[in-house]
């Protein structure tokens, strides 16, 4: 039987050659984007920040990335962060539909160009971003996770949710500096270097307070991979 | 389907909990403001529950589509679970979802005397098809009306809808594009005054609105199951409901199992056609407009290749001139493009002839401002995709197709955009193009429908000219 493959997102028919070589990879999961949805798609390259991969027109660190580094609280809690895309109109709404419509499959669309990266990052355990219980069962899985498992990586739950409180009553600045939103579990992590996955890089706060707990408990380094740089 | 159901303990129930699903299906995450009390309906009986997908079904969409469906490690169940792509748009139905359904004492309509507030006359021909609407109200039974562009359409529904509300029953007037439930709204509030309407599209606010009276784009009707005893399908050959085959499923499913369904087109597919023809489904047909003038017929004209001309910066000869006659005159136009790259690529080509020349798509941000500035002569004229085949009413349009031989340009598409030209009682007459690199099956079916149409009126003496 010809079994026919079609775009993750657009859902218009692959061309054949994908079609050929996904029938001899056999197995092989055929979630790909077609060549027109990936040419939608903004790679990072060229300068960029160093820790954070920002697209900047000189390499060095920017300036959101050196505020963070002159805290002593903050300070080597991320050492790199890398992003696959630019968070455009189109990406925005893949992921829109990925996160908010809980389009599950949609990351496993990015398999190769994660992949790629990874090879880039040096690390010991992986170590999935948890959510909220509430937001948890709205959406019914976790999207870092998820992100791991699109690049075939067994997830270390080192981290667990403190109980929520209501995020939106503070001041952004009290957000980012003072409240503490993950605890440490049972894993032991200590000299070990950790790799961290969320879909979009946005302020870093997210990684950088999971970071920080990891750090306390002995982690040594902490990279992460997004999607998207906004 | 299986309804799973416990018997029937009687409670106080909730009417705002029956009003809201009544007619529906619907999951977990739609019913927020009911979450507290859901329990106790289902326990009590007084809401039932089928499964969201079951054996490579979708329950709400249809869809069997193996591509169209995804796995997923899944919170709510624990396991690998799989989940609709189709219809994700509206929140996802999973292999553990439960789509909801009231199963307590029917919703009961006041009855209404008369519902219709409308003092407009009806033409003989729009009469004559109104009444064929309201034996099949009355019949429960299927009925095709076929009216040329400008015929009047949604007047011959009035008597049929106030029929049907008149007795209790729910309606539905479903459409395939939001743009015709936008416009048929307020025509349908105005003219059913004391009558619970909701206008529903994506993103529409009248969303968790009852409404005795249902607009709504096809899409929206994933959210029904066994609601409407009069089922309306506007421009039933129109994208997306010819090529979906869940926007179909959606328009069965929402029915009741004893209704009506009435299909309004202007240009039926030949399977209707066909249908009509063998005697197994009703139709009424209108050959007319309402203004009595018959339909511009178009005119094929050869424009060499047209592709190569562009590619050398320069507009086919006989597309300038045609061109040229509309701008010397102030004629608003609508010259329309097989497609979006062909035509902002000519776009620097056209806006030399005048600056003010824009063209709009489907993805087009600003197209009703476009259109609205074509209506009041603001820019002398639009390149359009086929976007705009349907809908438009501007008075003294005229309009061409480049390059009619392309596959997107259908029999029914070309009648009408065909149909755009000569609407108005003021000007009922106009120029329509269709240029071309070689004439098709297509562009000669539309010519000769047309002619036909206008034939078919002149026999039954419904033209004055
Ligand atoms: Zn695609
Ligand atoms: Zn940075
Ligand atoms: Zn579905
Ligand atoms: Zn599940």
């Amino acid at each position: 039987m010809w079994n026919k493959s079609y775009c993750l997102y657009c859902e218009l028919p692959l061309e054949e050659e994908t079609t050929w070589k996904s029938l001899f990879l056999g197995d092989e999961k055929k979630n790909e984007f077609c060549t027109e949805c990936l040419m939608k798609l903004q790679a990072i390259e060229g300068k960029r920040c160093k820790i954070c991969s920002r697209p900047q027109d000189e390499e060095g660190i920017c300036r959101d990335c050196q505020r963070w580094e002159e805290d002593p609280a903050w300070q080597g809690v991320l050492s790199r962060n890398l992003s696959l895309y630019t968070y455009n109109e189109f990406l925005k709404e893949l992921m829109a539909r990925y996160k908010y419509r809980g389009d599950y499959i949609l990351i496993f669309g990015f398999k190769k160009q994660l992949k790629k990266i990874l090879a880039e990052v040096t690390f010991d355990l992986a170590v999935p971003i948890p959510l909220s219980k509430e937001r948890l069962f709205e959406r019914g899985f976790n999207q870092s996770e998820a992100g791991l498992a699109a690049m075939d990586l067994r997830p270390i739950y080192a981290l667990k949710r403190k109980h929520s409180e209501k995020q939106s009553k503070k001041s952004r600045e009290e957000r980012i500096h003072l409240e503490e939103v993950f605890l440490p579990t049972e894993e032991d992590i200590s000299g070990k270097n950790i790799l961290l996955f969320d879909d979009i890089y946005t302020t870093g706060s997210t990684l950088r307070h999971a970071g920080r707990v990891l750090k306390e408990s002995g982690a040594l380094q902490i990279s992460s991979i997004t999607i998207a740089r906004s | 389907m299986k309804i799973h159901l416990k018997p029937l303990i009687p409670f106080s129930f909730s009417t705002e909990l029956q009003i809201y699903l009544t007619g529906r299906a619907l999951p977990y995450d739609e019913l927020t403001d009911f979450h507290p009390i859901l329990e106790k309906h289902i326990t009590s009986g007084y809401v039932g529950w089928m499964d969201g997908l079951s054996q490579g079904t979708c329950h709400r969409c249809g869809n069997t589509e193996s591509h169209l469906f995804g796995e997923m490690p899944c919170s709510r169940c624990g396991k690998t679970c799989t989940y609709c792509r189709k219809c994700i748009m509206m929140g996802r139905v999973n292999a553990c979802s439960r789509l909801h359904v009231w199963t307590g004492p029917h919703l009961e309509y006041l009855l209404k005397e008369e519902p219709l507030k409308w003092s407009g006359k009806l033409s003989p021909q729009q009469a004559e098809a109104s009444r064929k609407a309201i034996e099949a109200v009355k019949t429960h039974s299927i009925l095709l009306i076929w009216a040329v562009c400008g015929a009047g359409k949604t007047e011959i529904l009035f008597e049929a809808i106030a029929e049907a509300i008149h007795t209790g029953k729910r309606v539905c007037l479903a459409a395939p594009r939001t743009d015709v439930v936008l416009e048929l709204g307020p025509r349908l509030k105005a003219a059913f005054p004391g009558i619970e309407i909701a206008v529903l599209y994506g993103g529409s606010e009248d969303r968790h609105h009852h409404g005795q009276l249902v607009i709504s784009t096809t899409h929206q009707l994933y959210r029904y199951r066994d609601a409407f005893d009069l089922m309306i399908i506007d421009e039933v050959d129109a994208f997306p409901f010819s090529g979906d085959p869940s926007l179909e499923y959606a328009a069965q499913k929402s029915r009741r199992e004893t209704s009506s369904l009435i299909y309004l087109t202007a240009t039926p597919s030949s399977e209707f056609k066909a249908r009509v023809k063998k005697g197994v489904l009703d139709a009424a047909i209108i050959p007319a407009r309402y203004h009595r003038h018959s339909i511009p017929v178009p005119e094929l004209s050869w424009c060499g290749n047209w592709e190569k001309s562009f590619a050398k910066k320069t507009i086919p000869k006989a597309v300038s001139k045609w061109l040229a006659e509309r701008l010397q005159f102030s004629t608003p136009f609508l010259l329309f493009f097989p497609n979006i790259k062909i035509m902002e690529e000519a776009l620097p080509l056209f806006q030399r002839l005048h600056p003010d020349i824009q063209y709009v798509h489907a993805e087009d941000p600003n197209r009703k401002e476009k259109v609205q500035s074509l209506r009041e002569n603001k820019v002398p004229g639009l390149l359009t995709t086929t976007i705009l085949e349907r809908g438009v009413t501007i008075p003294r349009l005229e309009a061409a197709v480049l390059g009619t031989e392309k596959p997107i340009f259908t029999e029914s598409a070309l009648v009408q955009i065909a149909g755009r030209v000569g609407r108005s009682a003021d000007h009922p007459t106009g120029n329509i193009s269709f240029f071309h690199y070689g004439k098709t099956e297509e562009m000669l079916d539309a010519v000769s429908h047309i002619k036909q149409m206008n034939a078919e009126a002149k026999r039954r003496d419904l033209i004055v000219e």
